[in-house]
């Protein structure tokens, strides 16, 4: 799918996700384009619409108004199983199945799609080498053998099994102490730049969105405010991001041109 | 008897009892495992229905044992007696904690494992064969756990329908109060119980998620599950040699023979059976009947014949008003079986008439004879009888009116043969027994006169399918030489050799029909 770094691998076209229990929309008429290869991180505060817009992509849900397109077709027309053998997902805790060892776990997908055992296996080694954990001691374990970290990675590696061109990662550094999310994080950054993935990845962490980001999208109330790259983020003079960066009390790495106090 | 005496004395009908009662646990815990599994997995996917079926299989769950036993007699192809009924009733018991703990377990698969399963592209069957229903699995298990321990304890209610199993020796057991037969089908039942619930167990613990990795199945849990497993196969195996019980001919031919569930009923129904065999008829045995099930079994063809009381039938069958003359009952008895196509035989010479029984020494002290001269210390006592005595026409009720009865306190109600000892261990002061009871006698009772002719004359007789009499000549052979053969003294006898000697049934008769040469 990757011809030129320009092309729309998904875009939401003037989309409204409510649901009849809450009075205002959950996606209030958003409007966003994810390019290809690159890591658009959504930001926001818990509520904001952030998880809802990931679940639109790979139809976890469907758009009341509106369309969501992924490769140029809208997941209304798309066969969801199709869709979603082509997207990594990745969750909090990584969403592991308990029941499974690691390598279990991993070549699922593949499994499922009917891989060679010799094509599965081979792919396993890759898999747990590119996030970092030794398949001999890894691939036997079951996930509640295995530190919060760890089965992160699993997560990511499971993910990425059936070469998905398009990964959608929601909060999955959350539930980590600090210094295994900036080892996880770094790991992914670069993972994600070598792979050349699109990825649409959720945070609430600005950190992490300075760190991993193209682009940043800042959500509120459902809607996009704002979608820039770090650099013009830092230096929005946009008061919701810059009460965002300041209640978090993030280091100003520029100070906006001309606003010195 | 001794305990160790009894054992090896009765083996093997234990062993086949035993045999009986896993048969019928297994068989229908493993279709209840069928049908409950799919269903639960139903209602997760359909929650609409959920409520409902719940309500009702929770509904069966409350239904007394005995009852839906009952129910399910007169009904075609699912009723009748023997195993087929008792499966039915069993599996029925056995579905709810299935489809209740398949629905527990599924739903409660944490649902962001579940959102995984989805999002990673699974489709419904696969999230379902392979997330939901492994997860779920020890919840499920429980349920079968659950659903084979009620199903061991319910089992041995089902030998009041003819299934057989360990119910036969608890039954038995409590009509003759011997404490031997009690304690081998109950100990039996309840080891059973535990050893399925302890196997089951380990199985559950096995699938459990938390254990995953290294099951710890220990070496003595491993030891003692394949320990049951031999004990049981050792059991059945054993179980087939016991020679000829249940003769498994199935000719069109066999006349089938019910009885009551208490000993005079059986002996009536042995003597029977004992003399067509003699003449050789095939019979089979369908003893120990509970309640009102020998009369549904007649009337719907399960059973051929069975011994019944003139008073009875009156009252309790066709509901008439009691009255004392003997023709009159018989005559009318003759023409309201006859709709139903059923013939009484000629009554068998000797009454069984309810039996108003205090202890001899109360009877001596303070000079009783009769009823009416009992009432006035009744105010005093305590009375206990059986169940069937307290409702029906001729029971309680129309006594306590006909001699203005009065008790300290509301009869208690008991299994009837459990009233005997409870009079004579002085639990209570008055019962209504059997005139023909062998233990009046050996336990010192008084039977006090029925001085105002309440009770309906409650003569023995036979009530045969006119069908089958008509097709077996041998049948009205020995009916007409049973007609007033059997003398009350005749049938204390019998009873006590039975009740009080502790004596099997069969040799009893036996030993009757050589000594009458009949």
């Amino acid at each position: 799918m990757s011809e030129t770094d320009k092309r729309p691998l998904v875009e939401f076209r003037n989309v409204s996700y409510s649901v009849q229990s809450a009075p205002t929309p959950i996606i209030d008429d958003l409007n966003l384009t994810i390019h290809q290869a690159e890591t658009l991180v959504l930001l926001g505060e818990s509520g904001c619409g952030k998880t809802t817009t990931l679940k639109l992509v790979n139809r976890l849900l469907l758009p009341t108004r509106g369309s969501v397109l992924v490769d140029g077709k809208a997941t209304t027309d798309w066969d969801p199983i199709r869709l979603r053998r082509q997207t990594g997902y990745v969750i909090q805790e990584g969403g592991l199945f308990p029941h499974f060892t690691v390598a279990e776990n991993i070549s699922l997908i593949p499994r499922l799609e009917g891989w060679e055992p010799p094509r599965i296996k081979s792919r396993l080694q890759e898999l747990l080498s590119l996030v970092g954990l030794n398949a001999e001691q890894f691939g036997p374990r079951y996930p509640n053998e295995l530190s919060g970290g760890q089965r992160q990675r699993v997560g990511v590696a499971r993910a990425l099994a059936a070469e998905p061109p398009l990964l959608l990662l929601d909060e999955p550094f959350g539930a980590l102490d600090p210094l295994t999310r900036a080892d996880l994080q770094r790991e992914f950054a670069a993972l994600a730049k070598r792979l050349a993935k699109t990825v649409l990845f959720v945070t609430h962490d600005v950190r992490e969105a300075l760190l991993l980001g193209t682009r940043i999208g800042l959500m509120k109330h459902g809607r996009l405010l704002t979608l820039e790259t770090p650099a013009t983020f830092l230096s929005s003079t946009e008061p919701h991001v810059r009460s965002y960066l300041d209640t978090l009390g993030l280091p100003r790495l520029s100070e906006p041109p001309g606003g010195a106090k | 008897m001794s305990a160790w005496q009894f054992l090896q004395q009765n083996w093997p009908e234990l062993f086949r009892l035993i045999r009986e009662h896993l048969e019928l646990v297994l068989l229908s815990t493993g279709i209840a495992v069928i049908i409950g599994i799919p269903t639960g997995v139903l209602l997760t996917r359909n929650k609409k229905l959920q409520s409902p079926v719940l309500g009702v299989a929770n509904v069966m769950q409350t239904i007394p044992s005995l009852a839906l036993f009952g129910f399910l007699i007169p009904l075609p192809f699912i009723g009748g007696i023997g195993q087929r009924t008792a499966v039915v009733a069993l599996v029925l018991y056995a579905l709810l904690p299935i489809i209740r703990n398949t629905v527990t377990g599924i739903l409660g698969v944490e649902p962001t494992i579940r959102e995984a399963a989805v999002a990673m592209g699974m489709t419904d069957r696969q999230i379902l064969a392979q997330v939901e229903l492994p997860l779920a699995m020890s919840v499920i298990l429980t349920g079968v756990r659950v659903a084979t321990v009620i199903a061991v304890g319910v089992t041995t209610i089902a030998a009041a329908v003819g299934a057989g199993g360990l119910g036969v020796y608890i039954f038995r057991g409590l009509r003759q109060y011997d404490n031997n037969l009690l304690l081998a089908g109950a100990v039996s039942a309840a080891l059973m119980a535990l050893a399925m619930d302890f196997s089951l167990g380990v199985f559950e613990q096995y699938f459990s998620v938390s254990a995953r990795r290294k099951p710890r199945i220990s070496l003595f849990q491993k030891l003692a599950v394949v320990f049951i497993a031999l004990a049981l196969i050792a059991v059945v195996a054993l179980s087939w040699q016991e020679p000829g019980n249940n003769s498994a001919s199935t000719s069109t031919q066999r006349i089938v023979v019910g009885s009551k569930d208490f000993t005079e009923s059986i002996l009536l129904g042995e003597i029977v059976a004992q003399m067509l065999e003699s003449r050789g008829q095939q019979v089979e045995r369908q003893f120990e009947l509970g309640g009102n099930l020998p009369h549904e079994a007649l009337v719907s063809g399960r059973i051929d014949i069975y011994p019944e009381y003139t008073g009875t039938s009156y009252t309790a069958i066709f509901h008439h008003q009691p009255i004392s003359d003997p023709r009159a009952v018989y005559e009318q008895l003759k023409k309201d079986y006859s709709e139903l196509g059923v013939d009484v035989s000629p009554p068998l010479g000797f009454e069984n008439t309810f039996a108003i029984l205090i202890r001899g020494a109360d009877a001596r002290r303070f000079g009783l004879h009769t009823i009416s001269e009992a009432v006035p210390q009744a105010r005093k006592w305590r009375a206990g009888f059986g169940q069937d005595f307290m409702t029906r026409a001729d029971g309680y009720p129309g006594l306590a009116k006909a001699y203005g009865l009065e008790f300290a306190e509301r009869p208690r109600e008991m299994d009837l043969s459990l009233t005997y000892i409870a009079l004579a261990s002085g639990k209570v002061d008055l019962i209504a027994g059997n005139s023909t009871e062998g233990r009046i006698a050996s336990l010192d009772l008084f039977q006090l006169a029925d001085d105002k002719h309440y009770f309906p004359p409650y003569e023995a007789v036979y009530l045969v399918r006119n069908d089958t009499l008509q097709r077996t000549q041998a049948l009205n052979e020995v009916l007409n030489k049973l007609a007033g053969t059997i003398s009350t003294e005749d049938m204390r006898v019998l009873n006590y050799e039975v009740d009080g000697n502790k004596r099997n049934p069969r040799d009893v008769v036996r030993q009757w029909i050589q000594q009458k040469k009949i």
